[in-house]
This record gives C-alpha cells, sequence and structure tokens, in this order.
C-alpha cells in the first residue's frame, strides 16, 4: 500500500504530482490510499524523483479540475484509476459510455451545478457604515466550488468589496484583489437587511398560485439551499395557501364588458370592410392594403406592401411581390433585388426619382422552412385580388409607360399571360392608353446559374429600362 | 389618491406581470466591471436567481411601470375595465429597486413591461428613460429586457434597443380573429410591422456596433402566445410560431398557459391552465427549433398535439416503419429523432461509437432515456424485433404521473 498525502480537499496540484509519480513507477491504481489527513497513516510516500514525462489529453486535465471539487471520497482514487487506464486506453477519455468516465463526468456534472447554484443563490447583506459599499454574505455550497466561482462574482462586483463565507473557506474582495481564508461559521456573517422586506414581497407576488407546481420548485431550489434563502420562509405559506386563492379567483362572478369595449368591437368590425368604392388617392391605398382581406396572403406576412415614387409619374415599375426585405421594412425594392434593380436603371440612365415603383400583389407570400422565409410565386387568383389595387395605383400615377417585371407582373397588369421571351423589346399597347414593356424580374438575373447567359440576360434588361426610359419621354 | 409605499407598488406591479412568460436573461453581449466602473456582468448563459412555488425560474426583477392601461384587453388583468388596484413606479424608484436587488445578488437584471398610459409613445419614452438611467447615470452592466409597445413610433422603439439586451412585443393570442374579439384595440398589423422594423434594426445595427467595439444594440427579440384564451388549435399556434420565427427571426416565442385571473371578463374561459398543452408546446417548439422536425410533421394545422405522449415519441409511433434506427451507423439527423436520445446524447452516442459498438448500458451512461428509446434502436446486445411495430406500444410509453402536473 502507498499513502499518497495531499495539501488540501482540493489540492490539484499535490495530486497530480503524486499520481505522475506513482504512475511512472508502476503503482497500480487499487494500490494507492489517497488522504488529506495528516495522522492517519505513515507509509512510504510517493517519491518525488520518479515524475517521468507523459502527456495526457487536455481534456483529462479539464475534467480533474472538476472532479476534484466533489465531495465524494473515492475522487482522488477515480481519476487516478482513468489516469492509470489511459496509458493502455488512450481513447478512453473520448469514450462516454465508459463506466469510469461516466462516474467522472457526473461527478463534474455535480461540481458545476454547485458552483451554478453558488452564483445563483449566495445573497449579499450591505454592511451598514462602512467606507466603501461593502456587503458580506453566509453560502453552503454543496460541493466545494468557493474559490472556483470567486472569480465570477469579481467580475460582477468588481467596484463593490464583498466577503463570502463558506464552512468550507472564504473569499474577500476589496476592489483590488481576491483574498481567500480558512472555513467560518454562520455567526460571522452580518444578520439581515432592509431590502430583504422587498426582495420577499417581489417572490410572493411573482408567483401565480394558479400554477402550483412545488415539485419542480424544489428540485431547481433544492432544500439544502433554503436555510440561506431570505425568501425560503415563505414558501410553505405560499404553497399552503395558493389552492384558496386559484379556486377564489375562478369562483369570482364574471362582469359584463363596458361600453367602451362593445364600441370598440363595432368600429373595428366597420373599419374591416374596406367600402366599395375603389381608392382613389395614394394615401388610401397604404391605408387600403394594410387591411386588405381580398386573398389570404395578408395572414402571414408582416405588413401590405404599396407602391412609391412620384404621382404623377411618366415611367411606373411593377414587380411581382414584396420579398423578405420589403416585407419587414414595408417598402418595395428594397432587398438584394432591388439593388440589382438600381444598378440596371442607372446604367439605362433613368433616375428611380423620376418612377413609381409598385408590385403585383402587396403581400409577401411565402413558406417557411426552417429558419427562412422563402419567396413563392402568387398564384393567379391572387394576382386578380390585388389587381384592385394595382388598378387604383395606376389610375393615381397615370404613367406613359408602364414596365412589367417578369410574367406575375405581366399578368397583374394585362391581366391575362404574357410570355416575357415572345414580348420583350417592343411596346405593348395598354387598353389605358399606356405604353407596355415586358422584361425580366430582377431576381431572374440573381438567379440565372450561367456567367454568360447571366451578362447576356443582364444587358438584355438595360437594354429595356433604356427603351422604357425614351418612351417615356425621360431620356 | 393615496401614496402608496413602495413595498406595496411592488407587490402590485410584480403581481400584475406575473403572467409574462418571458423570464430567461440569456442570449446577452459578454460583459463584466473588471475595468472598476459600474456595476454587473453577463455571461451569456443567464442564471436563476430563485424558483417561486409556480416552479419558474425568477432571474430578472420583472416589473410593470404602471398597471393603469387605456385598453380593453379580454385576457388582460390590468384592462381599463378590470377591479384591479393600481400603482405606478416612477423612474427612479425602478432603477433604484433593480440596483439594490442587483448589488445584494437577487437578480441578473430588469424586464420591464407596462400598461398603456396617455398614449403609445408617452408610456414607451418612460421605460426608456428606466434603461438609459440605468445604462448611462449607473453604468449598469446586466441585463435588460424591455417590452415594446407595439404603436410607438419606430424612433422609440430603436432607442429601446439601443439600452436592451432583448426586446419583446407579445402578440399574446396565436388566431388573428380572436385578437379582434378579444383585444379589439389591438392591431396584428401594428405588432407585426413592429417586429419587422426590430429585426431589420437588429440586423443593422448589432454588426456595426460589434465591430466598433461598443456597447451592442439588442441582440434579440422574443414573444408570447397565450394558450388556452381562444379557440386556436396546437397545430395552428405552432404554425404562428414557424411563421414568426422564420419572419422576425425571434430567439424566442414563449408559450402562457391562460390562467385564471382575478375579475376576469366573462368572455373567457374560468378553467384551470392548461399547463400539460402548454409543456407539450413547447417540447414541439424545441423540435423545431433544434432537432429539425417542421411543423407539418409535428401536427397539422387546426388539429391538437397528443397530451400522453410527448411530440418527438408522437412522431416516431406515427412513423414506425422508418425505425428500429441502428444506433451504430445511423446518421446525426436520424439519432436526433429518436425518442429518450437528447441532443447531448446523440453527440456523446457518435463519439462513443468510433470506439466501441454500443450496449443498452452504454446508451444509459451517455445519458439516453433507455425506456423510451428501447423499441426504436438496435445495439449491440439489444434489437427490438416486433416490439417496434406492438398495438400496446403507445401505452407502454405513455407517463400517467404527467398528467399530475397541475
Ligand atoms: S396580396 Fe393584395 S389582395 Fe391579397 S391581401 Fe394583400 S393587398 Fe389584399
Amino acid at each position: 500500500m502507498r499513502v499518497a498525502r495531499l495539501e488540501s480537499e482540493i489540492d490539484l496540484a499535490g495530486w497530480r504530482s503524486a499520481a505522475r509519480s506513482l504512475r511512472a513507477e508502476g503503482v497500480e491504481p487499487r494500490a494507492v490510499i489517497w488522504t488529506v489527513e495528516r495522522e492517519l497513516f505513515d507509509l512510504a510516500q510517493p517519491s518525488p524523483v520518479a515524475a517521468a514525462n507523459f502527456t495526457v489529453p487536455a481534456a483529462f486535465l479539464e475534467l480533474a479540475e472538476q472532479v476534484i471539487l466533489h465531495r465524494a471520497a473515492d475522487r482522488f482514487a477515480l481519476l487516478y484509476r482513468i489516469l492509470w487506464r489511459l496509458e493502455r486506453e488512450p481513447r478512453l477519455i473520448d469514450n462516454p459510455a465508459d463506466a469510469d468516465m461516466a462516474r467522472a463526468r457526473d461527478m463534474a456534472k455535480a461540481v458545476s451545478r454547485a458552483a451554478h447554484k453558488m452564483k445563483a443563490f449566495v445573497r449579499f447583506r450591505l454592511i451598514e457604515g462602512a467606507a466603501r459599499e461593502t456587503y458580506a454574505a453566509w453560502f453552503e455550497p454543496a460541493h466545494r466550488v468557493t474559490e472556483a466561482v470567486a472569480p465570477f462574482f469579481v467580475r460582477r462586483f468588481t467596484a463593490m468589496d464583498w466577503t463570502i463565507l463558506t464552512p468550507d473557506a472564504c473569499v474577500a474582495w476589496d476592489g483590488e484583489r481576491l483574498m481567500v481564508s480558512e472555513g467560518a461559521d454562520p455567526a460571522d456573517a452580518p444578520s439581515e437587511d432592509a431590502q430583504e422586506e422587498l426582495w420577499r414581497t417581489y417572490y410572493a407576488s411573482i408567483f401565480n398560485p394558479a400554477r402550483l407546481n412545488p415539485k419542480q420548485m424544489r428540485q431547481e431550489m433544492p432544500k439544502r439551499y433554503w436555510r440561506n434563502l431570505p425568501e425560503a420562509a415563505l414558501i410553505p405559506e405560499l404553497i399552503a395557501t395558493a389552492q384558496d386563492r386559484a379556486a377564489a379567483m375562478v369562483a369570482a362572478p364574471t362582469r359584463a364588458p363596458s361600453d367602451r369595449v362593445l364600441k370598440a368591437a363595432l368600429r373595428h368590425a366597420r373599419e374591416a370592410s374596406y367600402g366599395q368604392g375603389a381608392p382613389t388617392t395614394s394615401e388610401e391605398v397604404e391605408a387600403g392594403v394594410q387591411v386588405c382581406r381580398r386573398c389570404d396572403l395578408w395572414r402571414d406576412a408582416t405588413q401590405g406592401v404599396p407602391g412609391e415614387g412620384p404621382r404623377p409619374a411618366p415611367l411606373m415599375f411593377v414587380g411581382e411581390q414584396p420579398g423578405d426585405q420589403e416585407d419587414l421594412a414595408g417598402r418595395p425594392f428594397v432587398g438584394p433585388a432591388g439593388q440589382v434593380f438600381d444598378k440596371a436603371l442607372a446604367e439605362a440612365g433613368v433616375s428611380r426619382d423620376q418612377a413609381f415603383v409598385t408590385n403585383a400583389v402587396k403581400h409577401f407570400k411565402h413558406e417557411v422552412r426552417g429558419k427562412r422565409r422563402i419567396h413563392q410565386t402568387p398564384d393567379r387568383g391572387e394576382v386578380t385580388a390585388c389587381r384592385w389595387w394595382l388598378d387604383a395605383e395606376r389610375r393615381i400615377v397615370r404613367p406613359r409607360v408602364i414596365v412589367m417585371l417578369g410574367a406575375t407582373a405581366a399578368l397583374g397588369v394585362v391581366g391575362k399571360p404574357t410570355p416575357i421571351g415572345a414580348n420583350r423589346g417592343k411596346a405593348l399597347q395598354l387598353p389605358d392608353q399606356a405604353q407596355g414593356v415586358v422584361t425580366y424580374h430582377p431576381s431572374f438575373l440573381l438567379r440565372v446559374p450561367d456567367a454568360d447567359t447571366k451578362a447576356k440576360a443582364y444587358a438584355e434588361f438595360v437594354e429595356d429600362l433604356r427603351m422604357a426610359g425614351k418612351l417615356a419621354g425621360l431620356i | 389618491m393615496a401614496v402608496l409605499d413602495l413595498r406595496r407598488k411592488l407587490a402590485i406591479l410584480s403581481d400584475a406581470a406575473k403572467y409574462d412568460a418571458s423570464c430567461a436573461s440569456s442570449g446577452a453581449q459578454k460583459r463584466n466591471s473588471l475595468d472598476g466602473k459600474g456595476v454587473g456582468s453577463t455571461e451569456g448563459m443567464g442564471i436563476c436567481h430563485a424558483y417561486a412555488p409556480d416552479g419558474r425560474c425568477i432571474s430578472l426583477l420583472k416589473i410593470l411601470l404602471t398597471n393603469f392601461c387605456i385598453y380593453d384587453c379580454a385576457y388582460c388583468i390590468n384592462r381599463v375595465s378590470s377591479n384591479t388596484a393600481r400603482a405606478r413606479f416612477s423612474v427612479k424608484e425602478v432603477v433604484d429597486l433593480t440596483l439594490n436587488f442587483y448589488k445584494r445578488n437577487y437578480i441578473e437584471g430588469l424586464f420591464l413591461s407596462s400598461g398603456v398610459i396617455r398614449t403609445g409613445d408617452y408610456t414607451m419614452e418612460e421605460m426608456v428613460r428606466v434603461a438609459k438611467s440605468l445604462r448611462l447615470d449607473h453604468d449598469f452592466r446586466g441585463y435588460i429586457h424591455l417590452k415594446l409597445i407595439p404603436e410607438a413610433s419606430p424612433e422609440l422603439a430603436t432607442e429601446a434597443g439601443l439600452y436592451a439586451d432583448r426586446v419583446s412585443i407579445n402578440i399574446e393570442l396565436p388566431r388573428d380573429d380572436s385578437l379582434k374579439t378579444l383585444a379589439p384595440e389591438k392591431d396584428v398589423t401594428d405588432i407585426k410591422r413592429a417586429m419587422g422594423r426590430m429585426r431589420l434594426a437588429i440586423e443593422d445595427k448589432a454588426e456595426p456596433a460589434r465591430k466598433a467595439g461598443r456597447r451592442t444594440f439588442a441582440r434579440s427579440q422574443s414573444t408570447q402566445l397565450i394558450v388556452g384564451a381562444d379557440e386556436a388549435k396546437d397545430g395552428d399556434i405552432l404554425t404562428r410560431s414557424a411563421n414568426l420565427y422564420g419572419a422576425y427571426r425571434l430567439s424566442r416565442v414563449y408559450y402562457s398557459a391562460f390562467s385564471p385571473i382575478p375579475d376576469a371578463s366573462h368572455r373567457l374561459p374560468l378553467t384551470r391552465p392548461p399547463l400539460l398543452r402548454e409543456h407539450r408546446l413547447y417540447q414541439a417548439d424545441w423540435l423545431m427549433r433544434f432537432y429539425g422536425f417542421e411543423r407539418p410533421e409535428i401536427v397539422d394545422e387546426g388539429e391538437d398535439l397528443d397530451l400522453s405522449v410527448d411530440p418527438k415519441t408522437g412522431w416516431a409511433l406515427k412513423n414506425r416503419a422508418k425505425f428500429p434506427v441502428d444506433i451504430q451507423t445511423a446518421d446525426r439527423e436520424t439519432l436526433l429523432r429518436v425518442p429518450g436520445l437528447g441532443a447531448k446524447a446523440v453527440e456523446r452516442v457518435l463519439a462513443a461509437r468510433k470506439i466501441s459498438r454500443l450496449t443498452l448500458d452504454d446508451l444509459r451512461r451517455v445519458g439516453a432515456v433507455v425506456k423510451r428509446a428501447k423499441a426504436f434502436v438496435v445495439t449491440a446486445d439489444w434489437t427490438p424485433g416486433a416490439l417496434t411495430d406492438h398495438d400496446a406500444l403507445k401505452a407502454a410509453l405513455v407517463q400517467p404521473q404527467q398528467l399530475s402536473l397541475f
């Protein structure tokens, strides 16, 4: 039997040097007794000379740092056994299913939980009359985590002076240095703080008696911590009265809605029908698309996106529908397709300020996939439903030329399918005396995979815009 | 009106805040006060400082600035027609309470919400003043969550984003038509537009601020849906959530089982809150966010979730043809769909199986719930045989004690 004696319960450095010697000497795990007590045994100590060099995975040291803080008596031996086995089974550390590894992981988990609970359940009390703002707390951690957790409180409360007293060790911060000393007695801590009355008031009020679930509470806030939590004293009474409070709420007589409520409901019912007369101003269109229910697209969209630009305007651009960014911003052509559009427009020599820009459909049609909204082409029914607004915009803007960007736009403007390939490059006569130009949708240009085809389509697009500009008398 | 003392105000205004499910303080930018100024830190992960007897975490000082309100939303205790006791904090009172609680390590920060008084803008301005004073006058580095008033002006919402770590706008009711009947003065489009603007602001502002090393803009937004106050089915609720996640990149949708409130409006059910339903919705939401499930795989629109089993088990029972899967060879996506195997357990399975063929005991050691997984997996020492297709399998997987949640 060999005895390895450590300086303290959390003496990792001591454990490491002892373990290094023992393993170098080939001392088997079951032949070692690990102890922190001075007088217990006096067998041969591991010899410091034999500390040969060998390496261990970084993950093992990280694990050891945690495990050593556990209160279980066999933690030193367990770590040494894993260290020992690592020589013959180098992949042991990567095997979460191994029994020793699982036990070590459980210990580490308990330690990290204890550390977390310490961050949560320390309750500072103000020391009255101190020169600098000074606080102190008494705490009983489930494992020996005090020193490990202290830096957390340093980061959080750098500008205050504070002390945390525990049975194992005490830590104190004076604004510059962290001091560690021997364990203390609860009597050394201040016994009250005026804020605790307020805190208890908050604790009692924030809980909903209709949802009583003490089991869940105890699982997260184990009873071992209650003694030092000022609010915990209220728990038995809160639990005892909860059922009655909830029952009283259910039993209380209900009241009829006030006149105000009824009036508001009426007002809404009125506003919901947007009237028979077609809108005649942009303001009416803007307000109208927000409450429009002509088709179902409003439901999943953020808002209606009306057109924007001067009225009247010689030139009007009609796109398909708002995209993700347009839907959020409430403005047409601001996303990636809007950028392509702006660029091409500039190359064609037309300024966007001179044109009115809108879409065939005013709400964003899409499908949610994971966290993305994927654009979907509006169907004929939706395009037809939304023509109500597009027609109104056409009447208000009175353009000389309408450019239809893509097939959906053409459907919206012309009222029937109008293929792009067969119709682009020429001026179409529209019934309301305006001339029509059909061309690609800018987002189509973004999607063309082949670079040559893309360049060609883009050049055609610019050409079409230039033609429209000329027809409108802008260039 | 009689002047209320601080304690009485705190009682009223925290009582009024308890129906908001949001309490999380996670997802903040990491900060500390090591440079010796100010107070507070956030380390990314939130800390629950206490648990209430309802089992919920207390991490923030969750209060209303005031519970006076000009609106009349039926599900809300603070609606104008309710007889509840009223109170209003001053900006300074909230700031002092937050700091005093924070320095004693009771809380991670503040979650401030409010009834709407005078106008949306007036109310929002007061809330922003609280956050601004905490950040600028006191150099407070803890967590701040502000609940935005949807009809307040975009400028105020943006200013709120400058001081808050998270903002939220509650949608409250999963169905637009019920919003109309139960909260007639609220406009769902207002709410969605405010969320849309906030997503754009978070995306625009966060990046440059981070690069310049300044305090960043709010990191995220969230919302709450009340469950059980209207007729919406679970499928409708989850569809709404999927849309909200997709449209506004919300970090969380909170589900809050509608709970009886004192002096309730007669338009609402006065039953006990459907806590188990709320729990199942969270599980389903979790599957959508972290396990690669799409809403249609979990439940159809117009349908409710099966309360007797968790949604993953429910899915597996309906898709038995996809099982059993071989623990040794199945890919990650498939393993994530095995009942009883959480994300952590799956990672460990992937690591451990490189070293040896896994047994049922190994599965248990990596943290799987073997009782639930058994019928769906093949391991070195186990095949479920006919168990996967057995009629009684569902009955065996139902955990009767879950029905006693209340
Ligand atoms: S897409 Fe057009 S028709 Fe459909 S709801 Fe929106 S504005 Fe109305």
